[in-house]
Formats: structure tokens, C-alpha cells, sequence
């Protein structure tokens, strides 16, 4: 695959805009609700803030990728004397930790930008932060040309990577069967 | 399935320690629409009038609003109630923060504490899974330092824990229960809680509040959104600094406080200084101020940052709000910001309200210096007034010596004290200690507000209606241009006419019939708020909120499926309203027991304030005693509460 320009939507994540509210996951939650807005639970939000007053952390984090392993990472950074775990910035869910999945499935969760027909303007939790802790931007990017995977695929991997292809398969046939 | 609420109450009882999880009767949400409505059925219902206080039989509930757990911004509302020790009436208080939320999440429209534990414990709520975990190792810890402790304990960072510190275990009735930036302060439920043996709830929910008509009820959280960011970006102009914005008042942001230090009280609620603000202080509080200042910070789901993080240096970190900055240095004489920041501190780990407690200590120095307490009441305290007031403060939550007779407030402590005590308990409203206010003329919307409310605290009762009048007209009209939260387009024409001096100005403008109405207004965006768990800094306390009686209807039909119009939702606000109002004269409240301080306005007028309570009584549907007729509560549903009234001889003939 060679190289394509892309227009990549991020995000500046100002912690010191931050004021707690969490508006961010409620209406990140609501958002991917199905249908749309229907229900609200910042569990299944795929942003998450972290968020300890005493210490003055305040962290907003979006989901990424799914591993399928956990990693190594167990270090400590120190920014402005408040520490950190390296983990905390971490955007995956993965297997050593309770973040970025579906609370009822344990599914992964992962961040879509709220893509949505027709698009929304910027992603809800931006539009949401009235203190604009969250500001939309838009660069363009020369990127490797890649093939998305849809949401069902991504969580069939990560079952897969659970239970065994063949036990995926097999649950698979034996579910439509019985339609 | 229901919408915007769980349809589940957590019944817990402490004695035997069984734990419940019981379904609710839709039809009570739809007379009562939640919240403080519900809780107050619920008192109405379990606890028959003659129940003390602190028996068992009282339950101790913590009530979420019916939005709490949506998308509406600001809904994160925790409304306790209980029977007040302090007042002996219906002791209602409320919280913002996380903890709402988080209990709807976990399945729970409200927590319902009976009964009493043997030993101190805490509550852990994990959605399905609910605990009672023992906390005697938790004992005498503060109130924000057993919130991190429990988390900790539990490997829970995002549980949200609600916790009492030492005022609350020893059931002083200023103690307050704490939650992150947040506490329910007022009429001693924090005692209540310490009674019960209960040092803490702590929550994590991770379930799905549901809505009836989401893509609707979307517009109208963005609506609002909205509405903010154009008030935020648009102050109302011509009042004062505070008075401008929405939220609770910025104290946390504004550092100017010229306001509070000239026309408030100090100490016990007496002496106003006119000049005291100068250059000197402004630049030396400011510097205070910004230095232990880490963070401006919010409640669940709401952009209005009325919190802050303060870190004194040598001391753990706590949150603040609002004015307690100032509570304890005015009442101490103490003209160093320094110390207000300090002494909260304390304050804040003992778990004490930051509004009555500085005025009990003023009220007993005030004692000393009057020869009615004596040097041997204090014995081993400091000479100056700030080590003055953390000794006392010190001897209040531990119940030591004076201090247990202080911890039962300035009314029961002046009882208990006798010798003309009475007179130095003077800035009272039905036993409780209101804001040290004093001020000239008479304004009798602020009278009936005073004198009626059953929360007892102006600032839960006011709003909406601008404080004075205008002082020309182009400010009126500017004023009332955009003036969309109005129920009426009569309240505009009561602004527009509204003088500083002369015939139509205070006392005797607004007129008796438009004073009862402009409180029937505020009154009722309170108890909607108190019912939906709605912020009443976005809604019922600033001057153009964006809740209103026009979109808050439709935030009602849109979470629910419940019908519902601006008549149905002043019907369920009277009902409620009328509810509160009979648990509390079934209690024994009265007309003789409605009446502001008697010196907070120098200019009285009896006759005037007499045909404004006959007025305000017969708007509410009440006979001249303020108890509700029969035929009132016939109107509202409430036929068993008439006949309960009937039985006891409190209403005879219909009419009380």
C-alpha cells in the first residue's frame, strides 16, 4: 500500500481548561447509544477523565486501539510534580485493566470521532466542553493507505483473541442455526 | 422500562443490617416527579410526626433528582432528607458534585437508611452488589479524608464517596456530610447520618439511564448549552459582580469583596464595617487567594466552575465553595484571607456547616464578653481571635465542655444556657442561623421568602427576580428586553415600575398581591430544581437562568413519556410544596413561628407583613394558621394527607 494524503481529525487536549464536568463522557455515551442519545452511561463513554481533585490531576484520555495483550508499561512520569502512570495516558484497551470496554460485553471501545451521516461538525465531546479543555483541529497528513476495520470485525478479533477462532466459529454457526 | 429514572429504591435497614432493592410505584413519579417529592411521600408515609429526631424509625434518604444520570447539564442533584435535630422540622439539604449519577447509574433512584448500627460503617454500592463494610478504623477521620481512604480501600478511584467527619459522628447539629467539592450543610443531616452510624456511601455505577424521547430531549440539552455560553459571554448588566453570572456565586473566581465585607455582618451578625475594603486588602487577598487557588472546578455534567481546589500550604488539600472563605474570618474578627482559607479547612474535614458554625462561635464570645459565659466555660483558650476560634471549633465537634452545649446551635445552646442568652441567639428563623444580614428597609418579597420557606435559607428560596429595583428606566427596559424565563409578562411590568424611592418602592412596592406572586415563581423554580436534581445555579438562583418554566416541561415529557405541560408542572410543584408543608405543621409549625429575625431590617412594618402572610396563605391554598384546607389538598390528590390533618385536629371543619 503507498502513501495518500488524508485530512487526520485530532484533538488539543488542554489539562489546564479542565474543569471535571465530564461532560465529555455523557455525551460521548449518549452519543453511541443505539439508537442515537436513547440512553446515557459514561462507563461506556470512549473518552475517559481521569480526574483526582486532591491531587489536581485532571486527564482526559480517548480510546484507541485494542490490544490483545498488556504491555510492559509500568512507569512513572513526573509533569509539573504531579505523577502520573505512564498507563494512564494509554489509549487501549486491553486485558489489564477495566478502561475502554463495554461494561455488560467487556467489548472494546475505541474512539470514531462520531462519525455520523451527516457529520457532525466536530466530535460531541468537544461541541459539549464549554471551557475548551477540547479543541477540534484538522491537519493533513501523508499517511500509509490502510484498510479500516468495521466495529463488528474488531470486536470479533478480540473474542477470537479470547476464546479461540475455533470457538468463535463454532458459537457463530450454532447462533444461526437457530434462526 | 422506565425512563429517566430507575424505578429502584436501596432500602437498607442498619439495625439488622438486611439490604433491599425495591421497585417504585410509577404513579408516585408521575404526582411527585422525584427528588425531594418523592423523599418527602416517603416521610410522609413511614414516620408518623411525633418521632424523634434521631430515632430509628426515621429514615435517613438520600434522593436522586428525576434528571440526574441524563445528559441535562447541571443535573447531578443529591437531595437528603431527614427530620432536622436543630429545627425538629422536615431537615431537607442538598449536593451537587457526583454522587447523584453515580447511584442512578448503579440502579438507584434513592438510598433509604433506617434503623441504627451498633458500630460505625460504611455503605458500598457497586451496582448489584451492595455491602455493609465495616468503618471503625475510619473513626474520627476527616470528612474528605475518608472519601479518599474508601476509595483507596476499595481499588475504586471512580467510586464517589459522600462522607461525615467528627461533627457528624458526634451529632453536632451544624455537621454537615462532604462529597469532592461538594456538601448538604444545612439543618444538621450530617447528625442525622453519625446517629445511624454511618460514616460514609460510596457508589460506582456502570448501567444505563434510559430516555423516552432521545433525540428530542438532545436539542434541549444543547438548547441550554447554549443559552449558557451566551450568558457566560453576556453578564446582566446594571447589577452587582456576584449577582451577573449563572451559577452558584463565583466566590472562588472573583476575588473582589468589597460586597460581602461591608454589607454583611461580622462577627455574631452585628457590626457592619462600610469601610473596611480598601486597595491594601484587595492586593493582599488577591495574593492569597490566587496562591492556594490550584483549580477551578465543576460539578457532573456542568460547564459553571463555582468550585475550586485549595491547597494551603501544611495543610491537606480540600475543596471550597461560595462564601465559606469569608464565614469564619468575619465572624472572628479576622482581617487576614489567610485564615478563612485555614480554619476551612479544619472546618471542611470536621464536616461542619460553614454558615451556622462561625456564628455559634461569635454568638459564645459574644456570651463571654457579656459575663453569661464565664472564664471557666474557657478554660485553656487562646486570647486572639483566630487561635480563639479553632479552640472552640476544636471543643464543638468533640462535644467538650462548652462545646457540647454550643454544638446544638445558637437557639437550644441559648435554652440550655438561660441568664438573657436568648437575646444573643437573635439572627434565627425557626431555630436556625441565617446569613448575617442586617439591613434598613423592609422588602416584602424578601419578608415572605424569609419567612415562609420551610428549607429556612434565603439563598434556597430567592433568585430569578432582581434584588432591587433599577435605579432608571433605560435600565428597566434593558432588564426586561430579553427577559424570555418570565412566567408571566406581568413580572415585567412589576420591574418596569419598581422605584428606588417614593410611592412605589419598598415596603410598600411591589404590592402585597405581586410580592405573593413574584414568590410563588421563585419558589416554584426551587422545587422544580429540587425535584429534577437540577443545579439551581443554572436554574431557580441566578437572574436568567436556562431552565425555566417554558423548556422545563419539555424536558420532562422528552426523559420520561410523562405528559407534561407548565400547568401540570405547577401542579406537581404545589403538590409538593403542600406536602412539605403539612409533614411540617403536622410537626407542629405555625404562623406564630414565620417571622424573619427581628432585627434584619431596621424599618418593621406589622400590619403590612401581617396582610402579607393572610395573602400569601391564601394564594398557597392555606387558612391564616398556614396549614393547608381540605379542600386545597382534595385539589392537589392528597385526600389521605387532609384526612391524617382531620384525624389528628389540625384541620377542623376544612379549614385547620
Amino acid at each position: 500500500m503507498g502513501k495518500v494524503k488524508k485530512k487526520v481529525k485530532t484533538i488539543k487536549i488542554d489539562l489546564d481548561k479542565c474543569n471535571g464536568c465530564r461532560a465529555c463522557e455523557v455525551i460521548c455515551s449518549a452519543f453511541h447509544a443505539n439508537p442515537k442519545y436513547s440512553s446515557n452511561n459514561p462507563a461506556r463513554a470512549r473518552i475517559r477523565l481521569i480526574r483526582e481533585p486532591i491531587r489536581d490531576v485532571y486527564l482526559p484520555v480517548y480510546a484507541g486501539e485494542y490490544a490483545k495483550a498488556e504491555c510492559a508499561g509500568r512507569d512513572k512520569y513526573v509533569i509539573d510534580g504531579k505523577e502520573y502512570r505512564e498507563c494512564d495516558f494509554c489509549r487501549a484497551s486491553c486485558p489489564s485493566r477495566d478502561v475502554f470496554k463495554e461494561p455488560d460485553s467487556g467489548l472494546p471501545l475505541k474512539c470514531d470521532m462520531c462519525e455520523d451521516d451527516p457529520p457532525q461538525e466536530k466530535p460531541l465531546c468537544v461541541q459539549w466542553c464549554l471551557n475548551d479543555a477540547l479543541i477540534y483541529e484538522e491537519r493533513e497528513e501523508e499517511v500509509e493507505e490502510e484498510v479500516k476495520m468495521e466495529d463488528v470485525e474488531i470486536g470479533l478479533e478480540s473474542m477470537v483473541d479470547k476464546y479461540g477462532l475455533q470457538k468463535v466459529m463454532d458459537t457463530v454457526a450454532r447462533m444461526s442455526k437457530k434462526d | 422500562m422506565r425512563h429517566a429514572e430507575t424505578g429502584f429504591n436501596l432500602e437498607i435497614d442498619l439495625t439488622r443490617g438486611s439490604i433491599e432493592r425495591v421497585a417504585t410505584d410509577p404513579r408516585l413519579t408521575e404526582l411527585h416527579l422525584g427528588g425531594l417529592g418523592t423523599n418527602a411521600k416517603v416521610l410522609w408515609d413511614r414516620v408518623p410526626p411525633e418521632t424523634d429526631p434521631f430515632s430509628p424509625d426515621i429514615p435517613l434518604m438520600f434522593g436522586t433528582g428525576l434528571l440526574c444520570g441524563t445528559p441535562a447539564p447541571g443535573a447531578n442533584r443529591t437531595i437528603i432528607t431527614a427530620y432536622s435535630p436543630q429545627t425538629l422540622l422536615m431537615g431537607y439539604s442538598l449536593m451537587g458534585g457526583f454522587l447523584a449519577p453515580e447511584l442512578k447509574h448503579a440502579g438507584y433512584d434513592k438510598v433509604i437508611l433506617r434503623g441504627k448500627s451498633p458500630n460505625l460503617v460504611y455503605l458500598w454500592i457497586h451496582n448489584d452488589k451492595v455491602e455493609i463494610r465495616d468503618a471503625s478504623h475510619l473513626k474520627g477521620k476527616g470528612a474528605v479524608e475518608t472519601q479518599e481512604l474508601i476509595r483507596q480501600e476499595l481499588k475504586e478511584p471512580n467510586a464517589q464517596v459522600a462522607a461525615i467527619g467528627l461533627a457528624g459522628e458526634n451529632r453536632v447539629y451544624t455537621a454537615s456530610i462532604e462529597q469532592g467539592r461538594s456538601s448538604a450543610s444545612r439543618l444538621g443531616i450530617g447528625a442525622v447520618m453519625g446517629d445511624k452510624g454511618i460514616k460514609a456511601i460510596a457508589v460506582r455505577g456502570t448501567k444505563d439511564i434510559n430516555l423516552a424521547r432521545p433525540a428530542e430531549f438532545y436539542e434541549l440539552c444543547n438548547d441550554v448549552l447554549k443559552y449558557i455560553k451566551f450568558r457566560n459571554e453576556n453578564p446582566v448588566p446594571n447589577v452587582m459582580t456576584i449577582l451577573q453570572g449563572l451559577g452558584s456565586p463565583q466566590e472562588m473566581l472573583h476575588v473582589d469583596e468589597e460586597w460581602h465585607t461591608q454589607n454583611f455582618m461580622w462577627g455574631n451578625s452585628r457590626v457592619r464595617r462600610k469601610d473596611f475594603w480598601n486597595k491594601e486588602v484587595e492586593e493582599k487577598w488577591k495574593s492569597v487567594q490566587l496562591n492556594v487557588r490550584k483549580r477551578l472546578i465543576s460539578c457532573y455534567n456542568c460547564p459553571m466552575k463555582c468550585g475550586a481546589i485549595i491547597s494551603v500550604p501544611g495543610l491537606s488539600t480540600y475543596m471550597m465553595k461560595c462564601f465559606s472563605k469569608l464565614t469564619y474570618a468575619m465572624a472572628a474578627f479576622v482581617e487576614d484571607l489567610d485564615f478563612g482559607f485555614r480554619i476551612a479547612q479544619r472546618a471542611t474535614e470536621y464536616g461542619v456547616d460553614g454558615f451556622s458554625t462561625p456564628q455559634i462561635m461569635a454568638f459564645a464570645f459574644e456570651l463571654k464578653e457579656a459575663g453569661i459565659l464565664t472564664d471557666a466555660d474557657f478554660e485553656g483558650c487562646p486570647s486572639d481571635n483566630e487561635g480563639k476560634f479553632y479552640w472552640l471549633l476544636d471543643r464543638i465537634v468533640r462535644r467538650e465542655g462548652i462545646g457540647d452545649v454550643l454544638a446544638d446551635g445558637t437557639y437550644w445552646a441559648a435554652q440550655k444556657i438561660g441568664k438573657g442568652a436568648e437575646a444573643y441567639a437573635h439572627n434565627n428563623i425557626k431555630k436556625h442561623e441565617q446569613l448575617p444580614l442586617k439591613l434598613g428597609m423592609l422588602n416584602p418579597v424578601y419578608f415572605l421568602m424569609y419567612s415562609t420557606g420551610e428549607k429556612i435559607n434565603i439563598t434556597q428560596i430567592e433568585g430569578q427576580f432582581p434584588q432591587a429595583p433599577f435605579a432608571t428606566m433605560e435600565e428597566r427596559e434593558e432588564f426586561v428586553r430579553d427577559w424570555i424565563q418570565v412566567p408571566d409578562e406581568k413580572f415585567k411590568q412589576i420591574v418596569l415600575d419598581w422605584e428606588p424611592r417614593g410611592e412605589r418602592s419598598n415596603p410598600n412596592y411591589p404590592t402585597v398581591d405581586m410580592s405573593v406572586d413574584i414568590v410563588d415563581w421563585q419558589e416554584k423554580m426551587h422545587y422544580i430544581d429540587d425535584t429534577l436534581g437540577v443545579c439551581a445555579g443554572l436554574s431557580s438562583f441566578p437572574l436568567k437562568p436556562p431552565y425555566h418554566i417554558h423548556n422545563y416541561p419539555r424536558f420532562v415529557s422528552a426523559a420520561t413519556g410523562i405528559d407534561m405541560d407548565e400547568a401540570g408542572l405547577t401542579q406537581v410543584y404545589n403538590r409538593n410544596r403542600t406536602l412539605i408543608r403539612a409533614i411540617n405543621v403536622r410537626r407542629g409549625l405555625r404562623r406564630a413561628d414565620e417571622k424573619p429575625p427581628e432585627d434584619h431590617w431596621k424599618k418593621r412594618f406589622p400590619e403590612l407583613e401581617s396582610k402579607l402572610l393572610d395573602a400569601y396563605y391564601k394564594f398557597k391554598g392555606w387558612n391564616s394558621e398556614g396549614i393547608p384546607t381540605k379542600e386545597t389538598l382534595h385539589e392537589l390528590g392528597m385526600d389521605d394527607v387532609a384526612k391524617d390533618l382531620e384525624q389528628r385536629g389540625i384541620i377542623k371543619d376544612g379549614q385547620g
